[in-house]
């Protein structure tokens, strides 16, 4: 790869500076860190991560609660996911990732309900643990198809004392259900990340290898698809590559998922992990307890699917390789297709990311194979493993942000006008208004799905229809236009 | 077969493809451990029973879907209406990534927020360090003319003292002596965002009245409370003002912050209460409040400031609005105007020209207290009749004025109030006591979809429906704005019902 032209990088090192020249000097200092322009061939992107944020600087950041009701916990459908503690985690968080799934809601699936035990004073004052005895009671009695109930702690559960393993041991005797506590209080960690980190370990103390669901016939091309949340429907555009290889797909962490599929996921022969960021921990485990293997995959784009089929299959006897270069054989030409019409509308234009723990790396080559360049990209969460991942998808000069605060990345898009932001919520609407083309990438901007070859063909038309829109060319009153 | 490249599908159409639905029918019945479909289809017809209604009922702990928010969000929206104001969350750092969240869903605009990011050390030691160096960083980078400080549960339980961390910032030269800091204590454990926004506002007015003198005159304040429709509502409001000619301030006026205009560049700051108008609203002769559970403290400060004090109902057609007017009228000695009357007449108008299709239709609401007080009075006078109306953070009092209004119209005689209840208890009431329409916020579909009672989106949040922000609900043309979306629902259902035989599919109605 060409590097890039010195005086680019030279630019946005002086860009890094100008903005850092607006904090006060300890915030600078702090900030400096996490802000860098990347030197090809290096083995990581030279900022630090996983570090707290400066108060008062409007991180992007959410909460623990987040990283396990919101992303790890939440899609698993056939249990109660409690938000135990006051009302507005639950509500605020409510429905907000569309973690498809099939199901009777509120008769076997409970996935966009939102549970709470809606903390009142009195329960600060004299403890919530009578209370969550209750709330768990009188979910066995609304609901008794449900398969167990998870205790999502919200921040005053860990400062006031309750003991919520106990009532959990105790319901989970009683009601002969699994009832799982997670301590995800919100001010624990620095980010959502140690919210996945606390989830997985609940996962490994509570639920992997216990349980009741029934015991099944394993077969040698068994394997569990671990970090896919089945946004938009991503797991199922997953689902369909494996199994037409040959795979069975015997657990999907957690999009889709019911308990069953927890309980049974060290009886796969291989783990294949998509968002390396939130569900890592459980991979390692069950690697030393289990000697069961893992490998990272990339669904994103015809490119990386291509690669990851193979890589995939090479795990696997003649028979699953071949599937491989069946599944390849088949889409490849409806991937062609969708290149051949949107890649002359893309070819050349400039990216720049900002999501969590996967995405800002995953769906670098999924542009590529569109023609985009990516030109800045960062993580909300990410730890130094993520920054060293990132390095070989991402080019020379390429402006690194880690933990980005809105005033950063506010200046940064202003600065470098890219074509297109992928972002969250928070940064859609500002950064239309600056007449930058937006889509979300932590919902998708509630399309999808992008994985698989399926979801890639609507990645390239979301795309195209964010860049060529027509909306951008009149934003600008004519009489004003200079 | 895979996508069609020229006709992409995206999820609401490639999931009826039978790979896929295959896909969903192996996964059930080889990996889910699922209940049985008998037991399935029993549950799915027991929920719906008048015997799971009364267990549904009885329950004391356990909250299923409710319509309320917490304290901080509504603390946060009523700051964001003053001029040059940053919210401030003191807490940990997800709680205004949720506010923010929450409200630019809505209104599909930014929403600036900064917060205290405390973490595990904050918990044990205390936020003042967070307070500190967080003022300092949100005045140097985002330069507003006041930051107003709400707490999230985490401050609150382990009994941060906001008055004396600030004063202690003031110290440390992170903020400048005299720059306006407002805070209010919001334990999200407490009350809801209603109170929330009461206790904001009665923060940020004191923060400018204290220790000043108040000079009686002739002024009105009006407080808008919080409202999924203030973008809009705020202009009626202040063309209310303008029309009659009256010296008046809409205190917290999100107007302009919650709708700016995309031109190439990004306003994090527009509009809103200048400070100035806010300092000098302690003269005005009284302070009326459009909800009154958004303004129960503001309006005892007022009142113990000297001032005159009145509170409405989220005024929504003809007698609220009437009397919204009235005691305007009265207090400022300025009479109503011709075209305000004039507005009056062309709600009055189309009520008479559609009334045909409300009357008799029943129809249950749920939502924040005073938007379910002013929305039934309207049903009722659109003939229409009331039937379940329930309010999560409904108190008792808000209980007794409900059954006051029921009581005051024939058309309220059906009507039943539910306090304290949630979108659960209204699945089972809807189920056993079906009302012909639902109105309230997008939360309201999973109802409709389960009952298939149809569902009138208005209210707050409204997240799958885009721009009904920018339109009013209050007062004569907002009226006219809620009759329209009553009657295009009603209208639809009933295309719906009929196009299949084409009997009744008319072209005029």
């Amino acid at each position: 790869m060409d590097g890039m032209n010195p005086d680019v990088k030279a630019e946005r090192k002086a860009l890094i500076e100008e903005v850092l020249s607006a904090y006060p000097e300890k915030t600078a200092k702090k900030r400096a860190r996490h802000l860098n322009v990347y030197d090809e061939g290096k083995p990581d992107c030279g900022v630090k991560s996983n570090i707290k944020s400066a108060p008062g600087v409007m991180t992007i950041r959410g909460c623990a609660y987040a990283g396990s009701k919101g992303v790890v916990f939440g899609p698993l459908k056939d249990m109660v996911h409690i938000s135990h503690g006051p009302v507005g985690c639950g509500q605020y968080s409510w429905s907000q990732r569309r973690n498809y799934y099939t199901g009777t809601t509120g008769v076997d699936t409970f996935v966009t309900m939102q549970v709470t035990s809606d903390f009142q004073e009195r329960d600060i004052v004299f403890g919530g643990d009578k209370k969550l005895e209750k709330v768990i009671d009188e979910i066995h009695e609304m609901f008794p198809l449900n398969k167990g109930v998870s205790i999502q702690s919200e921040c005053p559960i860990g400062l006031i004392g309750d003991d919520i393993e106990a009532v959990a041991k105790k319901k989970a005797k009683e009601h002969g259900k699994m009832v799982v506590p997670v301590r995800c209080e919100g001010f624990r960690g620095v980010s959502q990340s140690l919210g996945h980190h606390i989830a997985n370990d609940a996962v490994r103390d509570w639920m992997l290898g216990k349980g009741k669901s029934k015991d099944f016939e394993t077969t040698p091309y068994d394997v569990v698809v671990i970090g896919d949340y089945n946004i938009g429907g991503d797991a199922w555009a997953s689902r369909i590559l494996l199994e037409d290889m040959g795979l069975r797909v015997i657990g999907l962490w957690s999009g889709d998922a019911t308990l069953a599929e927890i309980e049974r996921g060290n009886k796969g022969k291989l783990n294949l992990i998509h968002c390396y960021r939130s569900m890592n921990y459980i991979c390692r485990h069950m690697e030393e307890q289990f000697n069961i293997p893992w490998m990272e995959y990339n669904f994103f784009g015809p490119t990386q699917i291509a690669r990851s089929l193979r890589a995939i299959a090479e795990k696997f006897d003649d028979k699953i390789k071949a599937g491989a270069e069946r599944v390849i054989a088949k889409y490849q030409p409806m991937a062609e297709a969708v290149l051949a019409r949107y890649k002359p509308r893309l070819e050349g234009k400039k990216a720049m990311l900002y999501v969590g723990g996967l995405r800002p790396r995953h769906v670098a080559d999924a542009y590529g194979d569109l023609g985009i360049d990516i030109i800045g990209t960062g993580y909300e969460f990410a730890h130094s493993d993520d920054y060293q991942r990132t390095a070989h998808y991402i080019k020379d000069a390429t402006l690194v942000y880690d933990d980005v605060t809105d005033y950063e990345l506010e200046k940064f898009i202003d600065k470098m006008r890219p074509d297109l932001v992928g972002s969250g919520i928070k940064e859609k609407y500002s950064t239309q208004k600056m007449g930058v083309p937006f889509r979300q990438l932590h919902s998708w901007d509630y399309s999808g799905p992008y994985h698989g070859y399926d979801g890639f063909a609507i990645f390239a038309r979301d795309m195209d229809m964010a860049i060529n829109s027509p909306i951008w060319a009149l934003n600008k009153a004519p009489w004003k236009a200079a | 077969m895979p996508q069609n490249a020229l006709k992409i599908k995206d999820h609401i159409d490639l999931f009826n493809d039978p790979e896929y639905l295959e896909i969903f029918k192996r996964k059930r019945a080889e990996f889910e451990d699922m209940p049985s479909d008998d037991e399935v289809a029993k549950q799915a017809a027991y929920i719906n029973s008048v015997e799971y209604r009364e267990k549904n009922l009885a329950r004391e702990a356990l909250v299923i879907n409710p319509a309320k928010a917490c304290q901080p969000v509504g603390a946060a929206y009523c700051s964001a209406g003053f001029e040059g104001t940053l919210a401030f969350t003191h807490g940990s750092l997800g709680c205004a990534a949720y506010f923010r969240s929450h409200l630019s869903r809505h209104f599909k605009e930014p929403s600036a927020m900064v917060c205290s990011a405390m973490t595990e050390d904050a918990a044990v030691f205390g936020g003042l360090n967070n307070m500190i160096e967080g003022l300092a960083n949100a005045y140097a980078l985002y330069k507003p003319k006041m930051i107003a400080v709400h707490t999230s549960c985490m401050a609150e339980v382990i009994g941060d003292d906001l008055n004396s961390f600030i004063i202690q910032s003031r110290e440390k030269g992170s903020i400048p002596e005299d720059f306006p800091v407002a805070f209010a204590h919001t334990p999200s454990f407490v009350g809801s965002h209603v109170v929330g926004y009461d206790n904001m506002m009665k923060s940020i007015l004191s923060n400018f009245w204290e220790g000043k003198e108040r000079k009686p005159g002739k002024g009105v304040n009006i407080i808008g409370g919080f409202d999924g429709y203030g973008v809009a509502n705020a202009r009626e409001i202040k063309d209310i003002i303008a029309t009659m000619g009256i010296e008046g301030t809409l205190l917290s006026d999100v107007s302009d912050v919650y709708d700016t205009p995309a031109d190439g560049s990004y306003r994090m700051y527009d509009g809103g209460t200048s400070l100035a108008d806010t300092a000098k609203s302690l003269d005005a002769k009284a302070t009326l409040s459009l909800q009154e559970w958004c303004s129960d403290k503001t309006l005892d400060y007022a009142k113990s400031k000297g001032q005159e004090v009145a509170t409405f109902n989220y005024p929504i057609g003809l007698s609220g609005t009437d009397e919204f007017l009235m005691k305007l009228s009265q207090l400022t000695g300025k009479p109503i105007p011709e075209s305000i009357a004039r507005d009056r007449g062309r709600l009055v108008d189309a009520i008479e020209d559609s009334l045909a299709w409300i009357h008799g239709k029943s129809f249950s609401i749920f939502g924040d207290p005073d938007f379910v007080l002013g929305m039934t009075r309207f049903v009722m006078e659109l003939g229409g009749e009331p039937l379940h109306l329930l309010c999560t953070n409904g108190n008792a009092d808000w209980e007794t004025k409900m059954k006051e209004l029921l009581a005051s119209s024939p058309f309220g005689a059906m009507g039943q109030v539910w306090k304290g209840k949630d979108l659960w208890h209204m699945r089972s009431l809807l189920a056993t006591e079906p009302s012909d329409y639902l109105i309230g916020s997008s939360y309201g579909k999973y109802l409709e979809k389960d009952t298939g009672v149809p569902l009138i989106r208005i209210g707050f949040p409204i997240f799958d429906r885009h721009h009904h922000h920018r339109f009013p609900t209050l007062f004569y043309k907002g009226g006219l704005r809620v009759l329209v979306t009553i009657l295009d629902k009603i209208f639809d259902t009933i295309d719906e019902k009929t196009k299949v035989s084409g009997i009744s599919y008319d072209l005029t109605r």
